[in-house]
């Protein structure tokens, strides 16, 4: 990790947001798990310091896109955690109404596109809110989410390529966490950094330590910055692991036991805690004072996001378009 | 008061729709290539030279650009969005059904994809994958509205309905409808020109024309078929059968009324289309048909459509594969007996 060059409030800002993903995520995992939640999800425990450092680098007009696995970019870019767990919860107070659920979160106010649970096909939408900015030659940003497995997808191509030839401010952030669904990703992937593959669309590739906010931070911050210049998209990979299974019940057998062990051990919250603790840049007890507060702040959603209002039955017929006829 | 043919028509409207509002452009293969074709019919020949930076010519990849259109849309621009063949639509498919056309549902109402889909149909000569009348295939995606003009009247105003409109409009243009000229000119074309009007018109959406009155059958069918129809409607004529053709000109949605009062008219109707019979256009309507008019309805319905097989290439399959004027006269002459 990086020498202090950041405030304090800017650390502990990073904390707070990694800490409220992963309480957030936790939480419904269990409420998921005590048959209270309908549907299905798919979770980002161990992730958290890619969503965090890079929507950090961002500004509240910049966009993301995500995927099937989207609570933690959207708790990142700012969607609020109350309609997020309202619309887990299928509540008409929910971001998307409860018309979306879990694998479609967003929030355009907040610039997040509704996740995408196609794999790869959210690359083509930031791809075309970039070409959006940059035709109407605004300084603003559009960031891809996904995970390794939708870089073998043809929409990966596609898109990269045309972010390239047409120099679109968008970073194409690659979370690698070594399974695509459970199949590892050497068995699919020839080379060995995803980020090489950048070279074949002439623009940076780079791969960091996903785990590290930090890291993650300034490799954002250098590739929206050259976006914000006009120079074109970056291929971000960020080296990470998910410490959950796949989706709701998925012990996650195919992860050796070794791996997982070294995985816990390097997960982003705890390393970083060490990080903040071990450099006399706080204290323990202002940590778990926010791990605490975040504690409250979920429980208060939750009982919130319980007593608000199904939609109608028939609501399922609204909002398709604008135009009614 | 012009005469236009489609492709003309069309590119007058994407003209001024471009002039009229920065937020509009144009996204597709070979669109604007100085020297080029201005796309695979003509239709954007030449806009290139009027709107540079708005012409973009795309590689050729039609999930990456439909998703592109679609991301855009969202941010507020206005893409016209076309494939070469609508065949290539099945390469865009998870982009259009999974994205264009469910985003502003999967976002709660709070996303708008203002874009537009253009794509060239018809069974022209060209064997199985530049042949199929893609419109058949999005029947049953919720979220878009399908517009198939037939002359070139309605072309302009339906692209000027479906650029304005708010919503995902998918328009199927048909190949031997274009009147393209030059190197890009169709064999057995059919004059589908119409006498513009000067004044800023628009086809609004989900609403039918009754090409012909009549009182003995009503016939359906848009495109290339409705052209049929109206030919086999005056042979009807010449043989005392006094039939009535109707335009949809909108698919989805679909102008259930228009063929209501005509329907109670006739009592008999058929429709016609160029896609196979399996799970058609026709299989629809006159479902629909059934369900909702069967106390006027003197004898069962008829689809005529092509047969249950692939698009052929050789001519004399081909034209088996389409229905022809002389194939509608006998359909509405068994139903009326």
């Amino acid at each position: 990790m990086s020498d202090n060059k950041y405030s304090l409030e800017f650390l502990l800002e990073m904390y707070r947001k990694m800490v409220l993903i992963r309480q957030f995520e936790d939480r419904v995992k269990f409420l998921f798990l005590e048959g209270i939640m309908p549907g299905t999800i798919h979770q980002c425990q161990g992730q958290e310091a890619s969503a965090v450092g890079v929507c950090m680098a961002l500004n509240e007009d910049d966009v993301i896109t995500s995927t099937h696995r989207p609570h933690g970019h959207a708790i990142a870019k700012g969607v609020s955690i109350q309609s997020m767990m309202d619309e887990l919860f299928g509540k008409i107070t929910g971001c998307c109404k409860g018309k979306g659920g879990s694998m479609h979160i967003g929030d355009l106010d907040k610039g997040m596109i509704p996740a995408v649970a196609i794999v790869g096909g959210n690359i083509p939408l930031a791809t075309g809110a970039a070409l959006a900015f940059k035709m109407r030659k605004e300084k603003r940003v559009a960031v891809s989410f996904m995970g390794d497995g939708a870089t073998n997808e043809g929409a990966f191509h596609e898109a990269v390529n045309m972010g390239a030839i047409w120099n679109l401010p968008v970073l194409y952030v690659v979370e690698n966490n070594l399974y695509g669904a459970s199949t590892p990703v050497g068995m699919v992937v020839r080379t060995k950094n995803i980020s090489d593959r950048a070279a074949i669309y002439d623009i940076p590739g780079v791969t960091v330590d996903g785990n590290d906010p930090i890291a993650v931070y300034e490799a954002a911050q250098e590739a929206v910055a050259r976006a914000r210049r006009g120079e074109g998209p970056t291929l971000l990979e960020l080296m990470t692991y998910r410490i959950t299974g796949h989706s709701r019940r998925d012990p996650a057998l195919y992860q050796p036991k070794d791996e997982k062990q070294r995985a816990k051990e390097n997960e982003p919250i705890g390393r970083f805690r060490k990080y903040l603790v071990g450099n006399d840049l706080t204290s323990a007890d202002v940590l778990d004072k926010i791990d605490a507060e975040i504690e409250e702040e979920i429980e208060k959603v939750v009982v919130q996001a319980q007593k608000a209002a199904d939609p109608k039955p028939e609501d399922a017929l609204e909002d398709m378009f604008v135009e009614s006829i | 008061m012009k005469r236009l043919g489609i492709a003309e028509a069309l590119r007058e409207g994407i003209r001024q729709e471009m002039a009229r509002d920065e937020r509009v452009f144009c996204i597709g293969e070979d669109i604007a290539i100085p020297g080029g074709w201005g796309g695979a019919f003509t239709v954007t020949l030449g806009l290139e030279k009027d709107f540079p930076d708005r012409m973009l010519n795309t590689p050729i990849a039609e999930n990456g650009f439909m998703g592109i259109a679609c991301g855009a849309a969202m941010m507020g621009l206005r893409p016209i969005a076309d494939v070469q063949y609508s065949d290539f639509l099945f390469c865009a498919m998870d982009q259009v059904c999974n994205n264009v056309a469910k985003m502003r549902y999967m976002s709660g109402g709070k996303a708008k994809v203002p874009m537009v889909i253009r794509a060239p149909v018809g069974v022209t000569g060209r064997g199985s994958q530049h042949a199929q009348n893609m419109e058949t295939f999005f029947m049953p995606l919720q979220g878009v509205r399908i517009a198939c003009p037939a002359t070139a009247y309605d072309a302009l105003g339906i692209l000027r309905t479906a650029v304005r409109s708010d919503d995902p409009i998918m328009i199927f243009e048909h190949k031997l409808l274009y009147g393209s000229k030059g190197a890009r000119a169709e064999s057995g074309a059919f004059d589908a020109s119409s006498d513009i009007p000067d004044e800023d018109y628009t086809v609004p959406i989900g609403k039918a024309v009754v090409r012909k009155e009549g009182k003995d059958i009503t016939i359906i069918g848009t495109l290339l078929m409705m052209h049929r129809a109206l030919q086999a409607a005056e042979q009807l004529e010449k043989q005392g059968i006094s039939a009535e053709v109707i335009d949809p000109r909108w698919l989805v949605p679909f102008d259930l009324e228009t063929v209501r009062k005509s329907v109670r008219k006739t009592g008999a109707v058929m429709t016609v289309e160029e896609s196979a019979k399996q799970g058609g256009i026709g299989a629809e309507i006159v479902a629909t048909i059934v369900e909702e008019m069967s106390d006027d309805l003197k004898a069962p319905p008829i689809r005529l459509a092509a047969p249950n097989t692939v698009v052929p290439f050789a001519p004399p399959m081909e034209k088996f594969y389409i229905p022809q004027v002389e194939d509608i006269v006998d359909a509405a002459k068994k139903l009326l007996n």
